[in-house]
């Protein structure tokens, strides 16, 4: 019994930092009805460069957040300017391929520098024990500093005068645009903040569990389940839905092979699409 | 481009006296004669594959072209064709033929059930939904044992004695192939030109505007779903059985729900020529690609930068940009 409670806790911990990553992405598809295809790219950019961080650059693994959020600003700022900038206003089949082409272009050079290995990021912390069942350090800490940046990011768009700008350009660009407020330059902000968040969770995620340049693909999807679980442009609902997805493969966990909790998560996937197409969790989002 | 339909002059004309149905024929047929006339195995091998892509892109232009719609999945109806037809000619003995339609009648009608269900998801979610199934179908198959779990099914060799030794088997199969390939051709434009195509375009255009003037346009999503199904079915179907051998990763491999989307844009999305001359351009492009020893590694990269210019730069293709340039070749092609 205490066997199933372990799993579930530590399915739910897990679960936070898939639903961080999904905050990456509701975030940009809230502000500007784009779902950013590169979602996966960015996460395995970030658990690349914690890897360099700390085997070339010597850092410690959690010392490597800061320059990860920095850098996947830029970058998201960058990809904003390449990739999307010319797309607003068009239908979305086009910046559904714009990002999906980009993504293809970063996962392509990334499989030609670094291939398809597994690489690994060793962090020891100690573990906290609770009824002779152990939760890893890791596992703990990566749940806080998600819960750290969650509380940042509302910090940020509701009480900075740049996050309720953002806030308005998302719900009436023409209007914010009127008021006076930048609205390309709150786009661009709102991508960069988008892959920073996508960035920092595959660090988190790297710190877990071990990872090839292709296992972006397969958390790009877990942030699609989170995200229609939670509502599309919506980040509660995306942490939300993150602990729930984490919750259920927890609770799946100890019932059946690794593999099928796959097929679980995909018809649950297409069966909220279809039932809740607003999200189980769709709150209020203004 | 989506207008084409309404403009050119010939829509109404019996299809035996419109030029564009004479150009497919003799595509047709140059694919069919042209490695038969010298027994040429590598020269049909390629055009093999480029009858597949076709396939492949002239139903996903069904969705794209047409609708509107991304269908980034398209490559499941490809798999679990395969996967049927294999299966029905391993386990139960079932001729060619036969596994074959069953495996495209089955792929339809799943297609049919799933975009009735999905009809209701416009832009974006549909486009995640697809992607959805995508990876629904290939993790419940890596996982069901019947069809062999991640491991997949194997013909045993004498399958292909029915068909006259494996030699013929594979000239057969390439026959069957291009006649696959000419059926995709004629369903689009047959599609294009008639009242349930007029119908898609307008989602294309307007889906709100459709529905307002009586288009009903969750059926009309759901049955271009399902019909963009059968023939990329029959296809997979062929397909595995030529190599006798099928597993999730290579059947619904989404590098060619890739390839497929690139052609489409490639060559135009909307018409009829452009994914074809699209197919054709890529298949040659690729062929070159991957024998050059510094870019058989780039070939993902190379697909994605094609792309993204396309999108930016030239949204309409190689036909839009013909049609830009001739426009009077719009009476003749489509």
């Amino acid at each position: 019994m205490f066997g199933i409670v372990a799993s579930i806790v530590d399915g739910v911990l897990i679960g936070s930092v898939y639903g961080l990553a999904a905050m990456g992405l509701t975030l940009i598809w809230g502000v500007m009805d784009v779902v950013n295809l590169t979602h996966g790219a960015a996460i395995v950019a970030g658990m690349f460069a914690l890897y360099f961080l700390t085997s070339a650059a010597g850092l410690a693994p959690y010392a490597a957040l800061a320059p990860i959020l920095v850098g996947g600003f830029l970058v998201g700022m960058l990809l904003y300017w390449i990739a999307v900038h010319r797309m607003i206003g068009r239908p979305p089949l086009m910046s559904l391929l714009s990002t999906f082409s980009v993504n293809l272009v970063l996962i392509g050079l990334g499989t030609a520098a670094w291939g398809t290995v597994l690489f690994n990021v060793p962090v020891t912390l100690p573990g906290v024990s609770w009824h002779g069942y152990t939760f890893p350090g890791t596992h703990l800490l990566a749940a806080a500093l998600t819960a750290a940046m969650a509380g940042l990011l509302y910090l940020f768009l509701y009480h900075t005068r740049l996050g309720k700008a953002v806030r308005a350009v998302a719900d009436n660009r023409e209007a914010a645009e009127l008021a006076g407020i930048p609205t390309t330059r709150m786009l661009s902000l709102a991508f960069g903040l988008g892959v920073a968040l996508a960035s920092v969770a595959g660090m988190l995620i790297a710190t877990l569990f071990p990872f090839t340049v292709l296992a972006g693909d397969a958390y790009q999807l877990k942030s699609f389940v989170v995200t229609v679980l939670g509502g599309l442009g919506n980040p509660a609902g995306a942490l939300l839905g993150g602990i729930a997805l984490g919750l259920i493969e927890g609770l799946a966990a100890p019932f059946m092979p690794v593999s099928w909790t796959l097929v679980i998560e995909f018809v649950l996937f297409i069966a909220v699409l279809i039932v809740f197409p607003g999200g189980i969790f769709a709150l209020r989002r203004s | 481009m989506r207008q084409d339909a309404l403009k050119s002059g010939d829509v109404r004309a019996p299809m035996l006296r419109r030029p564009f149905f004479w150009i497919i024929a003799a595509v047709i047929a140059a694919f069919g004669l042209a490695p038969a006339v010298d027994n040429d195995v590598e020269l049909r091998e390629s055009l093999l594959l480029a009858a597949v892509y076709i396939t492949l892109a002239s139903n996903l232009n069904l969705m794209l072209g047409y609708t509107g719609y991304i269908n980034f999945g398209s490559i499941v109806f490809f798999g679990l064709g395969g996967y049927i037809c294999v299966f029905l000619m391993s386990a139960h003995d079932w001729p060619l033929a036969g596994a074959v339609l069953a495996a495209g009648a089955a792929v339809s009608l799943f297609a049919l059930l799933f975009g009735l269900g999905i009809l209701r998801l416009r832009g974006a979610y549909f486009a995640l939904a697809t992607i959805g199934i995508n990876e629904a179908v290939k993790a419940f198959v890596s996982n069901f044992e019947p069809w062999g779990g991640s491991s997949g099914l194997y013909l045993p060799t004498e399958i292909f004695m029915p068909l006259g030794g494996p030699m013929q088997a594979l000239w057969i199969i390439y026959f069957l192939m291009v006649g696959v390939m000419g059926l995709s051709l004629y369903l689009s434009y047959g599609i294009k030109t008639s009242k349930f195509g007029l119908g898609l375009m307008a989602i294309g255009q307007n889906e709100d505007a459709a529905a307002m003037l009586g288009v009903r346009t969750p059926l009309y999503k759901a049955l271009a779903y399902s019909v963009s199904a059968f023939l990329p079915a029959l296809a997979g179907g062929l397909y595995f059985f030529k190599g006798a051998f099928i597993q999730p990763v290579d059947a619904f491999d989404l590098g060619l729900s890739t390839e497929a989307m690139v052609i489409v844009m490639l060559g135009g999305q909307g018409t009829i020529t452009g994914p074809t001359v699209g197919a054709y351009l890529y298949e040659e492009l690729r062929g070159r690609l991957l024998t050059s020893e510094t870019f058989s590694n780039f070939q993902l990269v190379i697909s994605g930068a094609l792309l993204l210019v396309i999108v930016l730069f030239l949204p309409g293709g190689l036909m839009g940009w013909i049609y830009g340039r001739w426009p009077r070749l719009k009476r003749v092609l489509e």
